[in-house]
């Protein structure tokens, strides 16, 4: 075995991540498609688009770059009151004001990630919780701004691209949504299978080793933090754009419990989880919300504790087997 | 000004009670548990439910608030905490997240949202002053009892053949395990011993801090702090950051009710960021 053939099997075997597969296209497809599919279920799917961007956000920095958080809703909310201000007292354009919320996001992200370097992965709940709590009561205590907990009202949105206006069977929502959603999933992908993308995985495998192979943790972990806020604030500029309406609601703890809970049913450390995830989540919500409305939050509680006692890599490692088992199907074939 | 700070340190004492369980267990098997918020809860319910519906007198109710939380702290122990002591910190932190919030719906489900109230015994209700300090007389009863139960802990803690061996399992388990400690069985006691006073920590503080069903969210971070300051090797240790807080937290919302509870997480904030690793990863000497 020579050192090129090595050399070329691992470029190899990193092209092979990179390409895309079929079923991804399908994946795809399937998501504009449904806008035509389905076009009775607009405002459901566009949540689902919006709690997807979310998750894979969650999945950057925990399923990539290893970095536990109890508190991403600090970043959705961040991401969520910017849009909505940005509406408010700029100008309606949803793209400007997507862009106002992605760097809301990223300068939190950018601020706390100093505090989430340190320590170990229980330091670094408490704190990312810490933070989130702290964003939650800021926003409660400047009612002038924020409007308190009655929300901020009054946001009113121009077409998107000047182009499709908002309306209220959710059509431009969703579409508006998946695109941003796709757009930056390209994004993501390329940034996973970047020469950056494979420093964060060899961070969270092996911190020591990253470092002492010439990864600058810190700077890494700190840009993987703020991207992955960006995207938190991109998703909550979606939600505050479609909802014309920002609450407290999207600073509140459970939103970030059901994110991991997205993460856990889709399975971290790659893009698809959070999206599979985001899906399985919403429709089994909507499914229980149809005969039990109130009690919602004891059944995601008990979703949680049955994962974890189960394993929580169950629907991935599924997910994972058939793909798997497919693949093989594929070669044999080609042989 | 020293009613605030006697106000903040029977809030502490409280705070105390309820947060030392959690310290303890935190120590001695690693384990995170959220939920712990959920047993001082229960504790209070069943103080509540007590009272209104069997008539039991206030004193009474306490012992059956502490039995109660430490009876199913037991059996939750040993049907469906095991199996979590070797999992990774975040499976710890999502399972018990997912018990508070079955413990929330639960509730609010078999008992209603709203505020519950006790009443007091006539010997325990208004102040009284001593040079110029006005003093509840809840509030000096429940510090006397508060403080009673840190000493005895303290007591046990270093004192008796029980207490040796719990810190020997703290300080390293698998030695104490080959030394012919029972650690399992000292854990599943410490477990319901901490559960216990978390229940009567719940009972004890209805009058201070209020019960409704998201008693356990939203005391959860105070939980967390006193353990994360105090750490986990003491019995010393979570009192004194109970009392911090405790005083903090009342003087901060009498003297600055604009800001409200914002004092108490930057507080955490700062301190996880000057202690990052002496909190809960104590230092292996």
């Amino acid at each position: 075995m020579t050192a090129r053939s090595f050399e070329s099997r691992v470029g190899h075997a990193l092209y092979a991540g990179r390409r895309w597969h079929p079923a991804e296209l399908a994946f795809w497809l399937l998501a504009f498609a449904a806008f035509v599919l389905l076009p009775s279920q607009l405002l459901l799917l566009n949540e689902i688009a919006i709690l997807a961007l979310f998750a894979l956000s969650l999945d950057l920095i925990l399923g990539y770059a290893g970095i536990v958080s109890l508190g991403h809703a600090a970043f959705l909310g961040m991401g969520a009151y910017a849009a909505g201000l940005f509406a408010k007292h700029v100008g309606g354009d949803p793209v400007a004001g997507l862009l106002a919320g992605m760097s809301a996001g990223a300068m939190l992200g950018l601020l706390t990630s100093p505090l989430v370097l340190r320590g170990s992965d229980l330091t670094r709940l408490m704190i990312t919780l810490g933070v989130a709590l702290i964003v939650y009561e800021l926003a409660n205590s400047l009612g002038w701004l924020t409007g308190g907990a009655d929300g901020l009202q009054g946001v009113a949105m121009g077409p998107v691209l000047g182009l499709f206006d908002f309306d209220i069977f959710g059509r431009t929502a969703y579409l508006y949504s998946l695109s941003v959603l796709f757009v930056l999933f390209l994004v993501a992908r390329r940034v996973v299978h970047s020469p950056f993308g494979l420093s964060l995985r060899a961070i969270r495998d092996n911190p020591l080793r990253a470092a002492a192979s010439g990864v600058p943790n810190a700077r890494r972990l700190a840009a993987a933090y703020t991207l992955a806020a960006a995207y938190a604030g991109a998703a909550g500029a979606l939600l505050a754009q479609t909802t014309q309406f920002v609450s407290l609601d999207v600073l509140d703890f459970h939103r970030s419990a059901d994110l991991m809970l997205v993460l856990i049913i889709g399975g971290a450390g790659y893009l698809y989880g959070g999206l599979v995830g985001a899906i399985v989540f919403k429709l089994l919500q909507d499914a229980i919300a149809s005969f039990t409305p109130q009690y919602w939050m004891f059944w995601i509680g008990l979703f949680l504790v049955l994962f974890v006692l189960g394993g929580r890599e169950i629907i991935h490692g599924v997910v994972k087997g058939v793909a798997g088992r497919l693949s093989a199907v594929r070669k044999g074939a080609v042989r | 000004m020293l009613t605030i700070l006697f106000d903040g340190i029977a809030y502490g004492m409280v705070l105390f009670v309820l947060g030392c369980g959690l310290s303890v267990t935190m120590g001695l098997m690693n384990f995170v548990n959220l939920a712990h918020g959920a047993f001082a809860m229960l504790g209070g319910y069943v103080a509540v439910q007590a009272m209104q519906r069997l008539g039991v007198p206030f004193l009474a109710s306490l012992p059956l608030a502490f039995l109660a939380a430490a009876l199913v702290g037991i059996a939750l122990e040993r049907l469906i905490y095991r199996p979590m002591y070797a999992k990774s910190h975040l499976d710890q932190v999502m399972f018990s997240i997912g018990l508070v919030f079955m413990a929330v719906a639960g509730t609010d489900w078999l008992m209603g949202s709203g505020q519950q109230f006790i009443h007091l015994p006539g010997w325990l209700q208004g102040r009284f002053e001593i040079a110029g300090i006005g003093i509840g007389r809840y509030r000096l009863f429940v510090i006397a009892i508060c403080g009673l139960l840190a000493f005895s802990l303290q007591w046990g803690f270093t004192r008796t053949r029980f207490g040796s061996r719990l810190r020997a399992a703290v300080d390293d388990a698998r030695v104490a395990r080959g030394l012919g400690i029972p650690v399992n069985r000292l854990f599943a006691l410490t477990f319901a011993l901490g559960c216990g006073l978390a229940g009567l920590g719940g009972a004890l503080g209805i009058e201070l801090m209020g019960l409704d069903p998201t008693f356990p969210l939203k005391f959860m971070i105070y939980f967390l702090i006193v353990v994360t300051v105090g750490g986990t090797s003491s019995i010393t240790g979570p009192f004194f950051a109970a009392m911090l807080l405790g005083v903090a937290d009342v003087v901060g919302k009498y003297l600055v009710p604009e800001i409200g509870a914002f004092i108490i997480y930057a507080l955490m904030v700062a301190l996880l960021i000057t202690r990052p690793h002496g909190l809960f990863a104590r230092a292996r000497t």
